[in-house]
């Protein structure tokens, strides 16, 4: 996978939609009212801009300079010559897009409806899982992924088996594989967005057409389809941006010939103008999508006018119908939890011991003692949580501010901010990693004139750029559910502005940026597709740990760290449920959603 | 237009035990306005859905005409509603959701548009065809809702309080406007409502329901002067219903022993049950009573407990031996204040013996 830190933004209107009540309120206070001085929002925001562009923007340019340096018009040639590599690697990424898109669509969509609108026995419990493969963290994800549906994964193997053929059965490779891969990993794209529409969906709307004389088929396509239209065209425009990003899938299914594989391979072989190349056209393309999606986003959508009418879920009554439901509830369930199972299976395996079997033939415990009490083996994972940890707390104070600024003041270049961060969103992983290195493989202004290239800094630096929209998004979200009236009358009170905002604002925002941090923290422990580029031996974090391990063939060990990682992500999802009660558990669905 | 039969209908919805609807009989005459009234909850909203087909009975059976209409579809039943909530399409324009019925009977060309353009103007909306439904008010979009489902000459119009999201002026006036349309295209209607000053305006008969059975089924006049029981009475124009001994009974009427040894007269329906030393339940609306001195002929001494002045008349509650009594007096007798007596007087002509 590698893309976008899409988990911020599964529900696209969950912002906009959540800002109503206070909206009136926000106007009045974004309009100078607290702090008394026209000047003071210019004090906040010059530091918050200068991080944006240091960070993000003016990396972006180094990395386009570097690609327009020597021979640009070799590199950028490439692209429309036929036959070439830099060609063909756009097609397949494009058509590894549009058909990751298909697929998402037709599961995602399919799952919505069923889950909403039919009651069958296992309905509840395929509701409480539904989202649990697309949970886990990019690499071991993907890992998992090929350990179960390749040609020498688990289904497959026990399928010759069964049959006794020669060859494995239904295994997939190449981009079947990638596609494999992004339908369980995005169709929650569709999923959420489709379900979502489905509840907002007034069931009278529905009602009028059939009163009206409409046949079941046409409802659907006069009615049903073009209300969820919205929510389909978002899914897509998401699933499309995640699928060009992707870089874990193409790397373990070995297709080399994507925008984000030529990105790695280039780089690895030292080309950094061509690598340049490739990572300016796919931050642009992204760039393109995100202004796309902005753009379908400013239209309306079509939210019910009314509530309090609750659709009725179809209870499947017909004896067979049961019967099909529960044993199709069962296979779900089976699908749904394999990956998991999967990753923990082979974490108690004797590393070296599975070779043709279908499932590891020994069993200890020894790669979790390995991975915590040799000093070599733990590296990895002290790293992992330093550099998140370091990340994480620039993300709080950076992601915190931006929210503030942009949801309650008024300035000059509000939008802007706003745009910065969406950029640090849109961008693939792979992006972001390259950037950096264009900017800081000599020292600038923004690096106190340190090379970071190679250095610790670079990796807090790059989850930094990474998982900043993830706090920003959920503090943007809190704030909008915050009427500044309330900071108003501390200031009445007596408060001077720092302390009504600390006493009142930031209490109440508290349980919201706690978790957005959470989940920037964990996707930090998780992060691949940055890291593999710009990790030295002493920085390696667990997940280029993890590809290592895999390269040695030490499954179990890879999957032990793996298992450290899923553990990790449900704990932070139980948690930021807990801390969203009482509001939808919305965290806890962002966190099920991983930047690959 | 057509009639249509509602025979012994209940529903029962699967988790409750008890049912929704029970047990309903009712006929709705050709071109009639028709009106279900009653409280929140008592069923109103599911016996419509029953004859919309939204809804299959749990038993019973629902005619349109001659047609057993009980288990058919509803996008086959020809009905035209109209949503509480309007249930406008928000993907489509004005014209296009008035369209929307003409296009699944095959309508098309220029008869659709001609029969678009006939009802918007019907409800006073031309020119609104090609605007978006957000960009209409309420009342506007009451009314494009009323149009899509005239605009099909459908057998039935059905409407589930369709003006219950209205502003109280803008109200009145759309309920004369729905009775307008409804009479010049004759269609058979059944409304629904839990506002009983809006039904007795609207309707030629209404029928009261209450507990998901119904409880009495009348003219607007017939309900109002003749309730059929106590809930009747107290629901519509919050009667005062006093229990009194039966001192003598006759047909059509009892003699009742008011307070102060005083026997009053009240009329009842013929077959009353009720004979000497029986309870009776006399009902008499507020508007009724007569508030007057101590020493007027007739008149039951009572003790003023509470007043209120709301404009256009005063509500006084008095207590008339242990019972309160809610009187509406346009005029008051000079300086009355509470724990004053006062004379009541109960007017027999406006007497009448309801059911428990
Ligand atoms: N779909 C349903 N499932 C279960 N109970 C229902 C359903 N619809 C209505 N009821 C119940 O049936 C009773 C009558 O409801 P309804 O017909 O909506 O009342 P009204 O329209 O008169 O307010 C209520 O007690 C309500 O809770
Ligand atoms: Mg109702």
């Amino acid at each position: 996978m590698g893309g976008p830190a899409v988990s911020v933004r599964t529900e696209p209107d969950a912002v906009t939609s959540a800002e109503t009540p206070a909206a009136a309120s926000a106007r009045r206070l974004r309009s100078g009212a607290v702090t008394g001085s026209r000047w003071f929002p210019y004090i906040l925001v010059l530091p918050l801009a200068l991080v944006l562009w240091g960070y993000i923007v003016q990396p972006m340019l180094a990395t386009f300079s570097e690609s327009v340096a020597e021979n640009a018009g070799d590199n950028y040639a490439g692209f429309f010559t036929a036959g070439g590599v830099a060609r063909q690697s756009l097609i397949n990424s494009i058509l590894i897009s549009v058909a990751s898109v298909v697929l998402c669509g037709v599961v995602g969509v399919a799952m919505a409806f069923l889950l909403r609108r039919f009651q069958f026995p296992g309905r509840g419990l395929i509701e409480a899982i539904i989202l649990v493969p697309a949970a886990l963290p990019p690499l071991i994800g993907a890992i998992s992924f090929q350990l179960l549906y390749s040609e020498t994964g688990i289904l497959p193997r026990a399928l010759q088996q069964l049959f006794g053929t020669e060859e494995p059965v239904l295994a997939v490779s190449g981009i079947a594989g990638v596609l494999v891969v992004h339908t369980f990993t995005m169709y929650p794209f569709f999923y959420l967005a489709a379900s979502a529409a489905l509840r907002g969906l007034d069931p009278s709307i529905e009602e009028a057409a059939y009163n009206l004389g409409a046949s079941r088929l046409r409802v659907w396509r006069t009615v049903l389809l073009p209300m969820l239209t919205p929510a389909m065209v978002s899914g897509a425009l998401l699933v499309f941006m995640t699928s060009l990003a992707s870089y874990t899938a193409p790397l373990l299914f070995g297709v080399d010939q994507t925008m984000t594989m030529q990105i790695y391979i280039n780089r690895t072989n030292g080309d950094m103008p061509l690598a340049s190349t490739y990572a300016s056209v796919l931050g642009v393309v992204s760039i393109l999508f995100l202004l796309a999606m902005r753009w379908y986003e400013g239209r309306r959508s079509y939210r019910s006018l009314s509530k309090g009418v609750a659709s009725h879920r179809r209870e499947v009554t017909n004896p067979l119908g049961r019967w099909l439901a529960m044993l199709g509830s069962l296979a779900g369930v089976a699908v749904l939890l394999a990956p998991v199972a999967t990753i923990a299976l082979v974490a108690f395996s004797r590393d070296g011991s599975w070779t043709t079997q279908v499932i590891p033939s020994e069993y200890t415990a020894e790669n979790f003692r390995t991975i915590f009490a040799e000093p070599r083996a733990f590296e990895p994972i002290l790293n992992s949580v330093t550099i998140s940890a370091v990340a994480t707390a620039g993300i709080i104070v950076v992601g915190v501010l931006i929210a503030y600024a942009v949801r309650r003041l008024r300035f000059v270049g509000r939008s802007l901010l706003d745009i910065g961060v969406m950029l640090a969103w849109a961008l693939p992983g792979t992006v972001v990693a390259i950037n950096l290195i264009a900017a800081f493989s000599t020292g600038n202004a923004f690096s106190f004139g340190q090379v970071l290239v190679a250095t610790f800094w670079i990796m807090p630096l790059a989850y930094f750029v990474r998982f900043l929209p993830m706090v920003f998004r959920s503090t943007s979200a809190a704030l909008a559910q915050i009427d500044p009236a309330l900071e108003e009358a501390a200031r009445n009170l007596g408060a001077s502005w720092p302390r009504a905002f600390l006493t009142v604002t930031v209490r109440l925002v508290l349980p919201g940026v706690v978790a957005g941090a959470l989940l920037a923290f964990v996707h930090g422990v998780g992060e691949f597709v940055a890291s593999v580029l710009i990790y030295t031996s002493q920085t390696e974090p667990i997940s280029v740990a993890i590809n290592n391990s895999m390269y040695r063939f030490e499954m179990g060990t890879a999957a032990a760290y793996g298992m450290l990682q899923v553990v990790l992500i449900f704990v932070v999802m139980l948690v930021s449920g807990r801390l969203e009660n009482g509001r939808s558990s919305r965290s806890a669905r962002e966190a099920t959603q991983w930047a690959g | 237009m057509v009639e249509v039969r509602l025979d012994a209908v209940s529903k029962v919805f699967a988790r409750s035990g008890d049912p929704a609807v029970d047990e309903v009989d009712l006929t709705i005459r050709d071109g009639e306005f028709f009106t279900l009234l009653g409280p929140s909850g008592c069923g109103k909203t599911t016996t419509l859905r029953m004859v919309a087909g939204f809804y299959f009975p749990s038993s019973g059976r629902i005619f349109f005409g001659s047609d057993d209409v009980t288990r058919q579809a509803p996008n086959k039943r020809d009905t035209g509603m109209v949503f509480q909530n309007y249930a406008l399409f928000p993907h489509l324009s004005v014209a296009q959701n008035v369209g929307y019925g003409l296009k699944t009977r095959k309508v098309r060309g220029t008869e659709a548009k001609r029969r678009i353009d006939e009802a918007l103007e019907q409800v006073h909306l031309s020119g609104y065809g090609a605007r978006r439904i957000d960009q209409l008010s309420g009342g506007q979009q009451q009314r494009v809702a009323l149009a899509r489902a005239l605009v099909i000459r459908p057998r039935t119009l059905l409407l589930d309080e369709p003006l219950s999201n209205l502003d109280a002026k803008l109200r009145e006036e759309t309920r004369l406007e729905i009775r307008r349309i409804q009479r010049e295209a004759g269609t058979t209607s059944v409304y629904v409502t839990h506002d009983q000053a809006e039904a007795m305006a609207m309707s030629d008969r209404i029928a009261v329901m209450n507990g998901g059975t119904v409880q009495q089924v009348g003219a607007p006049e017939e309900i109002y002067r003749r309730p059929a029981n106590r809930f009747v009475a107290t629901f519509i124009g919050r009667s005062n219903v006093l229990s009194l001994p039966v001192v003598g009974a006759g047909p059509e009427q009892v003699e009742v022993a008011g307070p102060d040894g005083v026997t009053l007269r009240a009329a009842a329906p013929e077959a009353h049950g009720l004979s000497e030393s029986a309870t009776a339940l006399v009902s008499v609306r507020p508007e009724h009573v007569r508030l007057t001195g101590l020493d007027a002929a007739g008149s039951l001494s009572a003790t003023v407990v509470e007043t209120e002045f709301t404009g256009m008349s005063t509500h006084v509650t008095v207590d008339l031996a242990g019972t309160p009594l809610h009187v509406a007096a346009v005029q008051l007798p000079a300086g009355l204040t509470t724990g004053d007596t006062v004379g009541v007087v109960l007017p027999p002509e406006h007497l009448w013996v309801v059911r428990p």
